[in-house]
């Protein structure tokens, strides 16, 4: 890597041939396949003639359904692409011995770890997460939208955004070197010249935009969009720990705007935030990215947190043991989540009082997670527990969580994060809890949700066969790191000079493989149930006999999801109207008032995107242009009242009608 | 349905109701004021962020000029003075919505904005000053955090109103209804949080910065 300065031209600022990576042979193939993958589907779109259903049904859509289902593929798309950055590494790391240097370089390596780290949190875990509780949290609560539709739609194509510009950083340019919290002074424009850091920033900055006004509209529509009867207390678990995710959201996501922006000054205007000199301090920011980045991982793991206690009461048959226990322990969790953030660098030398605080209040925090965990096995306890495929992730949730909670709280004894401070130990930790607790509950929320969100079942054979090999596979590809990681090895090392640790990397490659099977396995029980989608079909819209509302309506649901309000009157309120023999009515529809569809946010995104690529290029007068046209689209969009439609009482008419034929036809 | 029904009963035998068969929509932009307050929060963190760099950063002079040789407190008198000003007279104007007049509101919604001008033209030769003196943001962290956190809750300033004439036109052309309301009790939540905000600037940055 040369730092002799670039030259900016006015026209394209940095941008130039040379910034494509022509001379890396690996880039240039995965550009070939992109290209021909890519220009392959827009064929098969252009030949179907999906496009105006496409811009019509899905990406101008202010349905909250539609837009979970969008944000659960972009997590997916995203997720094959840090897939793809992991086995890279683990290729690497299991072939760079005895003087081999491997096949990566080091500039290629490293972006390598920093976007794999960046596109899992932020581009594939957090839509994931937030695409589920966008589909699911309006159903569970009775509500037919979310408080602001555009809004969600809006944040949606933010998130894209963000994820676009990671992606272009791959054939434009280059990526992030610097780890996946990118810590000055490393991130720094002394350090790191090119415009790695900044993609990083502005993919994040796009995307943080979008995460908080999802946060913000979610929290709203928990609290004021709940059907009636329905108290705090007679939430569903899966809403409860949604509406904690969401605060942690609002409350934190804001951190990291700040802190970024803060470099990016450091970056772009010369201040001395984060600099070595003029009174700068790199540790402000270090303190500052984890005063987000602890709350970031309750908000990846509280929603599934949910998911598993819907999941083990309804194959349980058994209404969930200790509800309001479990409502507390999520809001301990949510608040105690602000008071650990040290934990991530004991090392920076607080003295003893600081780091003890923080390693209690860290090792506190597993006296909730722990209640939880003795709550999904009381619910199994006595219970006709079903080993349906939502309910196998779920144990095998409880199995691999544990171990990594345990080692969780092993890092939080100072002296002993001391020797283990950035080894591989705590890459197997975190993937632990990161794989076995959020991975694994968005699998079981996927088998478990996808005939809600499409009306037939997966197939369970491939489900089967993915659920083992991810499970063996997780296993394999980490029980070594944690060996390793006791030895000493240090994470992000790119080269070996101790030949007796080979063995373990390949062991840890192996597992990466198995993992690679479960994915494609996946994959394949996707497009095997939908093949199959007569055979798999549920018409009742509670395949799995169902505890709370989404199952009480049709599957996929309505536009509108309910013809009527449901009235609550306890926990578990679809299955009190089950049990109390809860009559659906057929008559008496009236018009249903609904949100209309737009493509503003669509062109908002589009501006973004163009904007954070003249940022990263220096390209200021396309900056500007994107920025001003940003606003005047904003604006513009605010002029126009006529933003909700009536569903004529006929329509709901008739299609309830159809749901009740195929109600009878059922019985 | 009645009371009784919603607070629920397990007696199998009594009739309870679980739908809402007359159901009352939500009455547009129900959410609108929780929704927005609690952005302002969001907001109100990314202040609370930049205080905290300025009360760990500020002291860093690295040398160069401190708040002392900078700061001009009669010049940020008169600039409080144009802030809370405004926020009088946004609450005229308030007080003129809540009463129907249009006219009288456009008014004080159009003298809250000059004062708002005057309070950023005031902060914007305050700043020339301070780079023409050599206090530049590049100088040293102190002024870093300054300049940011200053020029953050002006640019917050700026965008309010941008928000307040696009608002005025709106006002203009489709009179006092119930979404220019709404929208008016939002700039109204974002102009006096600003004003709070500013308050906390005047007394933990410059007041507090002359005495230390």
């Amino acid at each position: 890597m040369s730092y002799e300065p670039v030259s900016i031209s006015p026209l394209l600022g940095r941008l130039s041939l040379d910034s494509l990576p022509l001379h890396e042979p690996i880039i240039v193939a995965t550009f070939a396949a992109v290209a021909i993958g890519g220009i392959g589907l827009l064929a098969f779109v252009t030949r179907l003639g999906l496009w105006g259903t496409l811009w019509r049904d899905w990406f101008t859509s202010v349905d909250h359904k539609k837009i979970g289902i969008m944000y659960m593929v972009l997590g997916l798309v995203m997720f094959l692409r840090g897939f793809a950055d992991a086995i890279m590494m683990r290729i690497q790391q299991a072939i760079a011995f005895n003087g081999s240097e491997g096949y990566l370089n080091a500039h290629h390596y490293d972006q390598i770890f920093t976007a794999h780290g960046v596109i899992m949190i932020f581009f594939v875990a957090m839509p994931f997460v937030t695409g589920l509780m966008n589909y699911i949290v309006p159903l569970q609560i009775g509500a037919r939208d979310v408080s602001f539709p555009f809004l969600n739609n809006f944040s949606f194509w933010m998130t894209t955004a963000g994820a676009v510009l990671v992606m272009m950083s791959l054939f434009v340019g280059e990526f992030a070197q610097t780890g996946w919290l990118a810590y000055p002074p490393l991130s720094g424009i002394a350090y790191s010249p090119a415009t790695g850091v900044d993609y990083y920033i502005w993919a994040l900055q796009i995307a943080g935009v979008g995460t908080t006004l999802s946060g913000i509209n979610l929290v709203a529509t928990i609290l004021k969009m709940r059907a009636p009867g329905m108290g705090l207390m007679k939430m569903p678990v899966f809403t409860w720990t949604s509406l904690c995710t969401n605060v942690l959201i609002v409350a934190s996501f804001p951190v990291l705007t700040a802190v970024l922006t803060l470099l990016s000054l450091d970056r772009y205007v010369g201040t001395n935030f984060f600099t070595n000199d003029f009174g700068g301090s790199p540790m402000m920011y270090v303190n500052l990215i984890w005063i987000w980045g602890h709350p970031e991982v309750y908000i990846l793991i509280l929603p599934l947190f949910g998911v598993f206690s819907e999941v083990t009461s309804t194959f349980s048959g058994k209404r969930l043991f200790g509800y309001t226990s479990m409502v507390y322990a999520t809001i301990v969790i949510t608040i105690l989540s602000y008071l650990v953030w040290l934990h991530h660098f004991f090392t920076m030398g607080s003295g003893a009082s600081v780091n003890s605080f923080f390693g209690i209040t860290t090792m506190v925090i597993s006296i909730p997670t722990g209640a939880k965990l003795f709550n999904w096995l009381f619910t199994m306890y006595r219970g006709r527990v079903r080993f349906e495929l939502p309910m196998m992730w779920t144990v095998a949730f409880m199995l691999t969580f544990v171990v990594g909670g345990m080692t969780g709280v092993l890092l939080a004894v100072p002296p002993a994060d001391f020797v283990l401070h950035n080894s591989l130990f705590l890459i197997a930790h975190f993937h632990n809890v990161i794989i076995g607790g959020v991975l694994f509950g968005l699998f079981a929320a996927i088998n478990y949700w996808w005939p809600k969100a499409f009306g037939y079942k997966l197939d369970v054979f491939w489900g089967k066969v993915s659920f083992w090999c991810w499970v063996v596979g997780f296993w394999l590809a980490f029980m070594p790191l944690y060996v390793l990681g006791l030895m000493g090895v240090t994470r992000r090392m790119r080269v070996f000079d101790d030949p007796s640790l080979q063995i373990w990397f390949v062991i840890a490659g192996i597992g990466a493989a198995v993992i690679a099977i479960g994915i494609a396995a996946m994959l394949i029980q996707f497009a095997v149930s939908i093949r199959k989608r007569d055979q798999l079909r549920d018409t009742t819209g509670d395949p799995w006999g169902g505890r709370t509302l989404e199952w009480s309506t049709s599957s996929p649901p309505p536009d509108y999801n309910f013809a009527f309000p449901p009235v609550i009157h306890q926990l578990d309120a679809w299955y009190d109207m089950k049990t109390r023999g809860a009559q659906r009515p057929v008559e008496g529809f009236r018009p249903i008032h609904m949100p209309r569809n737009t493509g503003t946010g669509v062109i908002l995104s589009a501006l973004a995107t163009v904007m954070g690529f003249a940022l990263i290029w220096y390209i200021w007068w396309l900056a500007a242009l994107s920025f001003a046209g940003l606003i005047a689209v904003a604006i513009g969009h605010t002029f126009n009242y006529e933003r909700d439609f009536h569903i004529p009482a006929e329509e709901v008419a008739t299609t309830e009608a159809a749901r009740t034929r195929a109600l009878a036809a059922e019985a | 349905m009645s009371a009784t029904i919603l607070k629920g009963s397990v007696d199998a035998d009594e009739p309870v109701s679980f739908y809402d068969l007359d159901e009352h929509e939500h009455p547009e932009g129900h959410s609108t004021m929780l929704g927005f307050w609690i952005y302002l929060m969001s907001d109100c963190l990314i202040f609370a962020i930049l205080f905290a760099c300025y009360a760990v950063l500020g002291g860093n002079l690295a040398a160069g000029p401190g708040p002392k040789d900078l700061f001009d407190l009669p010049l940020v008198a008169l600039n409080t003075a144009m802030l809370l000003f405004s926020s009088i007279t946004y609450g005229f104007a308030m007080l003129m919505m809540q009463r129907g007049r249009m006219v009288h509101t456009q008014f004080w919604l159009g003298v809250t904005g000059l004062f708002g001008a005057a309070f950023l033209a005031i902060e914007l030769y305050e700043f020339q000053h301070l780079i023409h003196l050599g206090a530049v943001p590049q100088r040293s962290a102190f002024l870093s955090a300054f300049f940011t956190l200053v020029g953050t809750h002006g640019l917050h300033v700026t965008f309010g109103l941008v928000w307040l004439v696009t608002l005025m036109i709106q006002i203009g052309r489709t009179g006092l209804i119930q979404a220019n309301r709404r929208r008016l009790m939002c700039l109204s939540l974002f102009w006096h949080f600003l004003d709070v905000i500013w308050i906390g600037v005047f007394t933990f940055v410059y007041l507090m910065g002359m005495l230390r």
